[in-house]
């Protein structure tokens, strides 16, 4: 492929969207009431939206005869690029919570940075992205004040659930060889430049939320090299049933 | 108030409805015209939300991205709908918790045809094709029904319900011209959905009870047997269309008529699943007090941020 690298860089972000529109779709349905029920459910369309977007352009660049299903359903687990954050399980609702906020503060900041690349294509979805995720963002981070600084119950909760997913956060800086590429080229975003800022945003939300910040020494990564969770294999596994059930089929 | 007021204000109620006139949440209503919107519209408003719980089943795995997006679209329109209801049914004096409490206590009754599984995915274009057809059937003629703030909400649902069956009938139809598995697929998901969805319509008429009074206030237009009578004229037609086969072997076109003619209907089975002992009765009401239950705790804390808000902008001011 002539493009690899970009090729690559798209699906490390897209991957990302795919794969925690898949988490909130579980979801559907059993939220704490309607009115979240609904905003998960956009939230999970919104990311669906902008993983057709980036796959549709993978595809076009792949110089393959792809489509975005292909790419979506027909990979092996190691090839599937997302970071671990975003395939950690709902476990309550405030790791549903939790690991929003997390992804949603990095998620604006790198769409902020790639509404500017001299990529069109990518800069287009990035700028239409960013309304949404402005919007998730704020969603879950209200989310994690009301927990936080609800009831006792809630901010033991809330608290439980960041200090399960911050182990998760570091992973979102590191940088794949794709990514070191393009951002050396100009029309990638060098991520390890909002990190600080990442962890200054989000911590001073946590503390607003009555929380504290974990103070992790060790942190896992691997996801965006395709080394996953055993939670991955799971969401493969109802992700891909039909294509790899009925191979070969329109739908 | 002494009888003969009451009883005049009851005269000049009917009359307004005669005339075709709305009744809204501030107007003088019989007791009993409050009482049976509250059953009614609860039972709905029950009936969207554990309506998204069977196609919620196959978001995860739908076949294409595309497929995922509007199934995920369409549960949420479900959810909408539900919404619109119990906002219209707490305009009658009754607490959205309260009408979930005689939910999940089995008081209330939602729509029998979600306590089917959904066990492919044809199933979801089944359920778009059928059961959001055969709602419409039903709910279309509520959109002129006394009640507005009900009339109102019905009116929206109903756009929404003709846009899923369309797409359910384009699932179906994709199926049919797919592989002979897909139609294979496409022909088990309508025999397993066909009967159930003519028992949305409810007993037949000889068995129907409080029919009358529901004519007289808009709630009901026409007899449940017409109802579906209208929903088979209109589906048999496109299940031929699709080329797939409608497992009645008593469906018979009547010239005489004008109209189909049916096999009997399995009242037992449809008695069955009315009084709880469906293929997913259990499943469906532990699915909803599940998530009611997991979700206090957050509800709580929704409650106790607003209040702690309220009051440091209280402190703030003075
Ligand atoms: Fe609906
Ligand atoms: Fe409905
Ligand atoms: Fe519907």
């Amino acid at each position: 492929m002539k493009n690899l690298n970009l090729y690559n860089y798209i699906l490390t972000i897209a991957d990302n969207s795919l794969i925690l529109a898949q988490r909130l779709g579980e979801l559907c349905g059993h939220g704490p009431n309607l009115e979240t029920d609904i905003a998960l459910t956009n939230i999970s369309l919104d990311l669906l939206g902008q993983t057709r977007s980036y796959y549709q352009y993978a595809a076009k660049i792949s110089g393959e005869d792809k489509t975005e299903d292909d790419i979506a359903f027909l990979r092996i687990e190691r090839e599937y690029k997302n970071c671990l954050l975003v395939e950690q399980p709902n476990t309550h609702f405030g790791h549903v919570i939790g690991r929003q906020f997390l992804f949603d503060s990095y998620h604006l900041m790198l769409m902020e940075k790639l509404q500017d690349s001299p990529d069109e294509t990518l800069a287009a979805i990035a700028k239409k992205g960013i309304k949404e995720v402005s919007y998730h963002k704020r969603f879950s981070s209200d989310w994690v004040k009301r927990l936080g600084d609800g009831t006792e119950e809630s901010n033991a909760k809330m608290q439980e659930a960041i200090d399960d997913l911050w182990h998760y956060t570091d992973e979102l800086f590191f940088m794949t060889e794709a990514e070191k590429v393009l951002a050396e080229d100009g029309i990638g975003v060098d991520i390890s430049t909002f990190k600080k800022k990442y962890y200054e945003e989000v911590s001073e939300i946590l503390k607003e939320a009555t929380l504290s910040v974990p103070e992790n020494k060790y942190f896992a990564k691997g996801g965006k090299e395709g080394v996953h969770t055993e939670y991955m294999g799971y969401i493969m596994a109802d992700l891909q049933y039909m294509q790899r059930t009925y191979p070969n089929m329109t739908w | 108030m002494s009888e003969k007021d009451v009883k005049n204000l009851e005269e000049i109620f009917e009359a307004r409805i005669a005339r075709d006139e709305k009744i809204e949440p501030k107007d003088w209503m019989p007791e009993k015209y409050r009482q049976t919107h509250i059953r009614q519209i609860s039972q709905h408003a029950h009936s969207e939300i554990i309506g998204m719980l069977p196609e919620g089943n196959w978001i995860t795995r739908a076949p294409s991205l595309r497929r995922k997006a509007a199934l995920l679209a369409k549960v949420q329109d479900e959810a909408g709908h539900g919404l619109y209801l119990y906002s219209a049914c707490e305009t009658l004096g009754i607490s959205r918790d309260e009408l979930y409490e005689q939910l999940h206590s089995g008081k209330a009754k939602y729509s029998s045809i979600f306590n089917y599984p959904t066990i492919t995915w044809a199933d979801m274009g089944a359920i778009g094709w059928l059961v959001d057809g055969a709602a419409i059937i039903n709910q279309v003629p509520l959109c002129n029904t006394s009640f507005g703030p009900y009339a109102r909400a019905m009116v929206r649902v109903c756009k929404e319900e003709s846009f899923h069956q369309r797409q359910g009938y384009e699932i179906m139809l994709t199926l049919c011209r797919g592989t002979e598995e897909q139609k294979a697929m496409a022909q088990d998901a309508l025999n397993r959905w066909w009967w159930p969805s003519l028992m949305m319509f409810g007993p037949t008429d000889a068995e129907s009870v409080h029919t009358e009074q529901s004519m007289k206030w808009k709630l009901k237009r026409k007899s449940n047997d017409e109802l579906r009578q209208q929903f088979i004229d209109q589906t048999v037609p496109q299940a031929d269309l699709l080329g797939i086969t409608i497992p009645d072997p008593d469906l018979k076109w009547n010239e005489e008529k004008g109209q189909y003619d049916f096999g009997e209907i399995d009242w037992d089975e449809f008695w069955q699943v009315v009084k709880g002992h469906g293929p997913c009765n259990k499943e469906r009401m532990n699915a909803r007090v599940n998530a009611w239950n997991n979700g206090e705790w957050v509800r709580d804390a929704a409650m106790a941020y607003a209040e702690k808000n309220e009051k440091r902008k209280v402190a703030k001011a003075s």
